[in-house]
């Protein structure tokens, strides 16, 4: 029924079929959406979990993962549009999408997470020069409406609307400036990523994400940026198998994928080299300066044991790192979304640690561990926010040329994807 | 990261904890004199929708119990108004400042938004937000202080050493004809330090020899709370018990020796 809007060329699935999934994904988004409302009038923030222990909780953990995964917009339009890698110009549309719905997702929590949100805009009126969460409002918001300049052609390119000569023409000229967008769209995420690192760098209050600066800038703030590149590509590979296994059709090519976890890889790689000193250097010198030890930072009956540190940076670091490095493995599928799937979860455990032990840990002797367990407040609009991620992303697929290799991908294989499952994806040696 | 500021004037708080009995009226006063409303009322109204009440009130001086096993010592606590405060550096929005001689931090209440940074980068716990808004009892907000501004939902609060009374002393000295930035000892006072029953709170400008909280600051017995992290409080506490010292900051098994060294040494 709606086949006229469909891309040129592909095949969907019914219309009916279509709005049930659509329906399935509205009622989730819609329960979500009901806590967000009952947050913002009636009951405001006490409805939540938060307390004023832990006035970081769940939501900023949430806010910081996505931004990280999301890093495969602005990393990849970087390595298209300005390195002219033109391997990602199969996958660079899918990033750009991500990239939005993780920013705009992002807004739409923070929007709920602050007290006043009709105040918000008072951060860019009486800006605080000197503080970090000064420049994340800055950076997040250009950077979203640089999201949103490099989404638009991609919508205007849907079969029907491009048939309207102005917009034509108008997706067609911001293809022209599409370098310039995404050399502003690079510069304004890298400072975004570090400043959300250097939020919690600088708290010199709270020994456990305290670090030393390289200029104005402590350490937090180049780790994240590398964690979030390390990750982010990964992301998007992910979120490209998962809609190649929802739709049961190849949209990108398995080199395509290769690369973009070869690129995580090698960040990957740099950061989890880095985190390790940078461990080391908090261990020594930042914790003894501040009178506490490594076994204090910790406390496994509440939740925030050191293991999560061993498996933030051994298992879903090390293990994910090499991987992606070594050729031998990043070429059997099985091995390359495992080393994905790991670099994913390890970038939210770190935000996780750094959001809510951090402030779990008592800094005062006196003072007690406390364990902030969200409730159903928090959790429903984070859930509201991915399924708004699904909705738009099918929506996206259905409608929109998002993958340039589908149609070709498709040809060549048949209707039914019977392929053994490894070696299926591998098409060219390394 | 911020700075240390250096005013002509530093009010300080000396508490000392040896004569402090935890008897909570310091607690009572300050609610009472900022307009906090009763916390039964609105945590009641939390809880009777069915929502989390820990650590949700609102109290801006608070009492911690300390103990070494056999002891028992009272810690009250207020805002550190830091030298080098954790909480104004943060700030997106400049709600929060530490810029009028005496170096009080403020806190800008309709500027504030909400993001809790603050609270998040302040050790002391210092700093309450606002998660419900107010339920004052009926007829209360007629006993309101006029010159304490009321907080509505959604806005960080903290303590300010009674601000309000510092412009009252001011204006006092005005009208008497004197120097209102050389007010007397006991000129000003918060209402935590005037009604404490065993005096174990003593208020001033601990740079001006004329104050009683200059000699006290300075004493061997003084020590201030996480000093090592180099906020620099403008909140003293004395003790002749080494253990509670021993409690003011964290020390490693190898440097209790630098306990009793005392940590006023400001002003």
């Amino acid at each position: 029924m709606d086949r006229a809007l469909w891309p040129e060329g592909v095949e969907r699935c019914s219309l009916g079929k279509f709005l049930l999934w659509l329906g399935v994904c509205g009622v989730v988004f819609a329960l979500g959406a009901y806590e967000a409302i009952m947050i913002l009038f009636p009951d405001g923030l006490a409805r939540t979990a938060l307390d004023n222990y832990f006035g970081f909780g769940l939501w900023i953990t949430f806010d910081l993962a996505v931004i990280a995964l999301g890093a495969g917009a602005f990393f990849t339009g970087l390595l298209k549009y300005i390195l002219d890698i033109k391997e990602l110009e199969k996958i660079v549309n899918l990033t750009v999408i991500i990239g939005f719905l993780c920013y705009s997702g992002a807004m739409l929590i923070l929007a709920l997470d602050v007290g006043q949100p009709l105040r918000s805009w008072f951060g860019f009126w009486h800006p605080n020069v000197h503080s970090m969460l000064t420049e994340v409002m800055f950076c997040i918001t250009c950077y979203l409406m640089v999201l949103t300049l490099e989404f638009i052609p991609n919508i205007l390119e849907n079969r029907k609307l491009n048939q309207i000569p102005l917009l034509h023409n108008i997706a067609h000229n911001f293809h022209y400036v599409m370098p310039l967008i995404a050399g502003i769209g690079a510069f304004l995420s890298t400072f975004h990523q570090g400043s959300l690192g250097g939020m919690y760098g600088v708290l010199f209050g709270r020994p456990y994400v305290l670090r030393d600066g390289f200029f104005i800038w402590p350490w937090t703030f180049f780790l994240f940026v590398l964690s979030a590149v390390g990750s982010g590509p990964c992301f998007s590979v992910l979120v490209v198998k998962l809609m190649e296994l929802l739709t049961g059709k190849k949209l990108v090519d398995w080199n395509v994928k290769r690369l973009m976890c070869k690129i995580a890889g090698t960040m990957l790689t740099l950061y989890v080299f880095l985190k390790i000193l940078d461990t080391w250097a908090w261990a020594t010198d930042v914790l003894p300066r501040s009178g506490l030890t490594w076994d204090q930072m910790f406390n496994s009956d509440l939740g925030y044991g050191v293991s999560l540190l061993w498996i933030e940076i051994g298992l879903c670091g090390v293990v994910p790192a090499v991987l992606l490095m070594v050729s031998a493995f990043r070429n059997i599928p099985a091995l390359l979304y495992t080393g994905a799937i790991l670099s994913c979860v390890g970038v939210t455990i770190n935000r996780y640690v750094f959001t809510v032990q951090a402030l779990a840990i008592p800094v005062m002797p006196f003072d007690k561990w406390y364990l902030y367990v969200p409730n159903w407040a928090e959790w429903g609009p984070s859930v509201m926010v991915i399924a708004y991620g699904f909705i738009v992303t099918s929506l996206a697929y259905r409608y929109l040329p998002v993958f340039p290799q589908e149609v070709a991908l498709n040809a060549k294989a048949p209707a039914a994807p019977v392929a053994p499952a490894a070696p299926a994806e591998a098409e060219q040696p390394a | 990261m911020s700075t240390f500021q250096d005013f002509p004037i530093r009010w300080g708080m000396v508490i000392d904890i040896d004569k402090c009995t935890g008897c909570g009226a310091c607690v009572v006063a300050c609610n009472k004199e900022n307009n906090i409303a009763p916390q039964d009322n609105q945590l009641r109204r939390i809880e009777a929708k069915g929502f989390p009440t820990r650590f949700k009130k609102i109290e801006w001086l608070t009492i911690y119990e300390l103990t070494d096993g056999g002891d028992t010592a009272y810690l009250p606590r207020p805002c550190m108004q830091c030298g080098v405060p954790s909480c104004v550096s943060v700030c997106p929005a400049i709600a929060t400042d530490k810029n009028e001689n005496g170096g009080i931090v403020s806190q800008i209440y309709p500027r504030c938004f909400g993001c809790r940074y603050c609270m998040a980068s302040c050790p002391y716990h210092a700093r309450v937000f606002n998660w419900d808004q107010p339920v004052w009892p009926e007829g209360m907000e007629k006993q309101l202080t006029p010159h304490t501004s009321v907080r509505s939902r959604g806005v960080v609060e903290k303590c300010s050493f009674c601000h309000h009374r510092l412009m009252y002393a001011k204006d006092a000295a005005r009208v008497a004809g004197e120097d209102p930035e050389k007010l007397a000892d006991g000129a000003y006072m918060p209402a935590c330090a005037e009604v404490c029953p065993t005096g174990a709170i003593t208020f001033g400008d601990v740079k001006n020899p004329e104050h009683a909280v200059y000699e006290l600051a300075r004493s061997p017995h003084t020590f201030r709370l996480l000093a090592r992290l180099g906020t620099d409080p403008q909140v003293y506490y004395m003790s002749k018990r080494a253990w509670v010292r021993l409690q003011g900051d964290n020390y490693l098994a190898n440097e209790k020796a630098q306990v009793n060294e005392g940590g006023a040494h400001h002003g």
